[in-house]
């Protein structure tokens, strides 16, 4: 395997960056280019994340990055795309719909919401109009090698504005869809804002449009502000083909009393997959969820990082990440939490569970939790196993076969994260697709 | 109906069974008892077929079929059923769901498309009464939280639904007070039929005053040491198992 970049990926970004400035001058606000022009400085200071640092311990992005990728493609919405949109959304799904072509919002395709509940434009406009300007790209924490990149070179980017104190009436369904004929290096952006005291439920998927299987690899930004008493349900659903690659990083940012709930389900056939969730609490009383569940076979990388920082007293978060692996997939998770030294009465709560069910399947798994406050509760655990045999023997008694019982028990040990989920037609989606990756599987 | 001969098996490197004997016709009822590590319990395991057994010797056939050809569900399905000493709890199946995808099988297996909902849960309904079982009970996650006597009335509400030619039932009196022993027995001896049959393995004789066998047997050291009556079983009521002990360890090499 590669653990270098020799291909010439490093070597070209300049260029691109360049080029891209260039083309942008005119049209965007000196403050996103002066901000493109230092995290392109720091990106090139780090470069790609190394395999064997810390963060990047058992993921090794390298082989990912040695095609000769594109950097842009023009956003075709052709019919190909308008009936993959179609064949993207869950059954039963009364959603509204937010349809990007390569990062670009398409509005003659989407039916979204009425823009005095939601408003919808770009994150240059965000910055013109001011009043959005410091959620974007906004110091917290420390930012990822990829956020970096993502911030130098994203072409659009959409920003969703749920007004103050809206109540989203149904599901927001936002598909992002790829097409491209080359290797692609997309670079997607997204803000989002929910105002104080909106309620929506946002769904996100990616379908990538390709048919002669060139590669994308999907480098996306998402910063996500709950104000004060906003609730946000945040349902990614991972579904991609073999050749896509992804990088996908979450941010969220708190204000007192909101609720952000993060649903990250993996069933994809994806090559690579890497999800970075942030989360920092910017107020008091605000409550954290994220849930997680993958399947993994065949040489699937899939890599799970989250990190929760209890900033302020009295706050709650709730963790709980599962992993099915197969054949000679690789998991990886790492959950941190981080309970600041004023965060009194905080609650941190954290498990992450795996399911090994063949024996080249690997988990690394690695919860790490850093208290500086003394009157706080806070747990965590992790295990790692195989489906009981008991349980097994128990079921196929009664006369079902070993693949249904098998794939009853991984339902089964799903089961905690699922039920989780509010929207009926995403659970009943979420369980259909697990049914057919396991079919899969065991038809192999 | 069911033909075991000279049926011998192991775990890991110990002989459990030595050489069982045993013909079950329709319509009867056998108990077998015998003192603790006898091989009892191994004998049900064996023949629902679960893998940790290794069957070294003779031969078993169910309707004239090799049994221990079969794998674990086909067995099932064929009509043998095991109600577990120990029903596993697992969480996150519920127990409705279960009960559909074992009715699911058996009816596939006779050919039979799945019963409707409407008429599944006219079914369920119908049987659960026969064991007096809590409907909550049945949304539930299978077995988990259950008493000791909830988990062996869902052994038999799934014998009830699954009609088998034979059942096994595996020290079913074992965690039960004496209530929840009759409301068993009671559902036991309600689908006693002309054309299905029971084996019964106990350590004490208390289930067999409820359900009445027409044959007893003693097993020791894994092997049938007795065949007889019911007299058999309320002698060894009355006089333990050491006397068999004594009686047997005359014959062979203490071990």
């Amino acid at each position: 395997m590669t653990n270098t970049l020799t291909s010439n990926i490093t070597e070209q970004l300049p260029g691109v960056f360049e080029q891209l400035l260039a083309n942008r001058k005119s049209e965007e606000p000196t403050s996103l280019l002066t901000q493109r022009d230092e995290a392109f400085k720091t990106f090139l200071q780090k470069g790609f994340p190394l395999y064997k640092t810390e963060e990047w311990k058992y993921t090794n992005v390298a082989p990912f990055l040695q095609e000769a990728y594109q950097f842009s493609s023009p956003a075709v919405a052709d019919e190909k795309v308008k009936s993959l949109i179609q064949n993207a959304i869950p059954g039963g799904l009364d959603a509204y719909t937010i349809i990007c072509v390569n990062g670009v919002y398409q509005p003659q395709l989407s039916q979204a919401p009425a823009t005095d509940h939601v408003s919808i434009s770009s994150i240059k406009e965000a910055l013109q109009s001011g009043n959005y300007a410091q959620h974007f790209n906004s110091n917290g924490t420390t930012k990822h090698t990829f956020e970096q990149l993502n911030t130098a070179l994203f072409q659009e980017g959409m920003m969703l504005v749920i007004k103050n104190g809206q109540e989203v009436d149904k599901p927001i369904h936002i598909i992002h869809v790829y097409n491209h004929a080359e290797p692609l290096f997309a670079q997607t952006r997204q803000l989002w804002i929910a105002e104080a005291g909106a309620q929506v439920q946002i769904i996100e998927t990616l379908v990538d449009a390709t048919e002669n299987g060139a590669a994308l690899f999907n480098n996306n930004v998402t910063e996500i502000m709950t104000e004060s008493k906003a609730e946000l349900q945040h349902y990614q659903l991972q579904t991609a083909k073999s050749h896509v690659r992804i990088v996908h990083q979450t941010r969220i940012h708190q204000a007192a009393d909101s609720t952000y709930s993060h649903f990250a389900f993996t069933m994809s056939s994806a090559a690579f997959t890497r999800n970075n969730i942030d989360v920092v609490h910017l107020g008091q009383h605000t409550e954290t969820n994220l849930y997680g569940f993958f399947l993994a076979s065949q040489e699937q990388l899939i890599d799970n990082h989250t990190a929760i920082h209890h900033a302020q007293p009295n706050c709650n978060s709730n963790e709980l990440y599962k992993g099915v692996l197969m054949d000679k997939a690789v998991g990886v998770f790492n959950g941190k939490i981080f309970v600041h030294q004023q965060a009194q009465k905080t609650n941190a709560f954290q498990q992450n569970n795996n399911l090994l069910l063949s024996e080249g399947a690997m988990m690394y798994t690695k919860p790490q939790l850093e208290i500086y406050a003394d009157d706080v509760k806070c747990s965590h655990g992790t295990t790692i196993g195989q489906v009981s045999e008991e349980a097994l023997f128990y079921l196929k008694s009664r006369g079902i076969g070993d693949a249904q019982a098998r794939n009853m028990l991984v339902h089964a040990f799903a089961f905690d994260v699922t039920a989780q989920i509010t929207v009926p037609a995403i659970r009943k989606y979420i369980e259909d697709m697990a049914d057919q990756y396991l079919d899969k599987f065991a038809n192999n | 109906m069911l033909n075991i001969k000279d049926l011998q098996a192991r775990v890991e490197e110990k002989e459990i069974l030595k050489g069982i004997n045993l013909t079950i016709n329709p319509g009867e009822v056998h108990a077998i008892m015998g003192p603790n590590g006898s091989g009892k319990s191994s004998l049900a395991s064996v023949l629902a077929g679960r893998e940790d057994y290794e069957v070294t010797g003779g031969s078993v056939t169910f309707e004239g079929k090799d049994l221990l050809d079969m794998a674990p569900e086909i067995r099932a399905r064929e009509g043998l059923f095991l109600a577990f000493q120990y029903p596993v709890e697992i969480p996150g199946v519920s127990n409705m769901q279960f009960l559909k995808a074992a009715m699911t099988e058996h009816r596939a297996h006779k050919g039979l498309p799945p019963l409707s909902p409407k008429e599944f849960l006219a079914y369920v309904k119908e049987k659960q009464q026969l064991v007096e079982f809590d409907t909550q009970l049945l949304n539930r996650s299978l077995n988990e939280g259950f008493s000791g006597g909830e988990k062996k009335r869902n052994e038999i509400l799934q014998l009830a639904m699954l009609e088998p030619k034979l059942s096994i039932l595996d020290e079913t009196d074992s965690g039960l007070d004496i209530d929840a022993l009759r409301i068993v027995a009671a559902g036991v001896n309600k689908l006693r039929s002309k054309d299905n049959a029971f084996l019964i393995i106990t350590h004490y004789q208390r289930l067999l005053d409820y359900i009445v066998p027409d044959f007893v047997h003693v097993l020791y050291n894994g092997r049938i040491v007795r065949s007889g009556t019911r007299e058999l079983a309320l002698e060894l009521e009355e006089k333990g198992y050491d006397w068999l002990k004594e009686e047997m360890h005359l014959q062979e090499p203490v071990q």
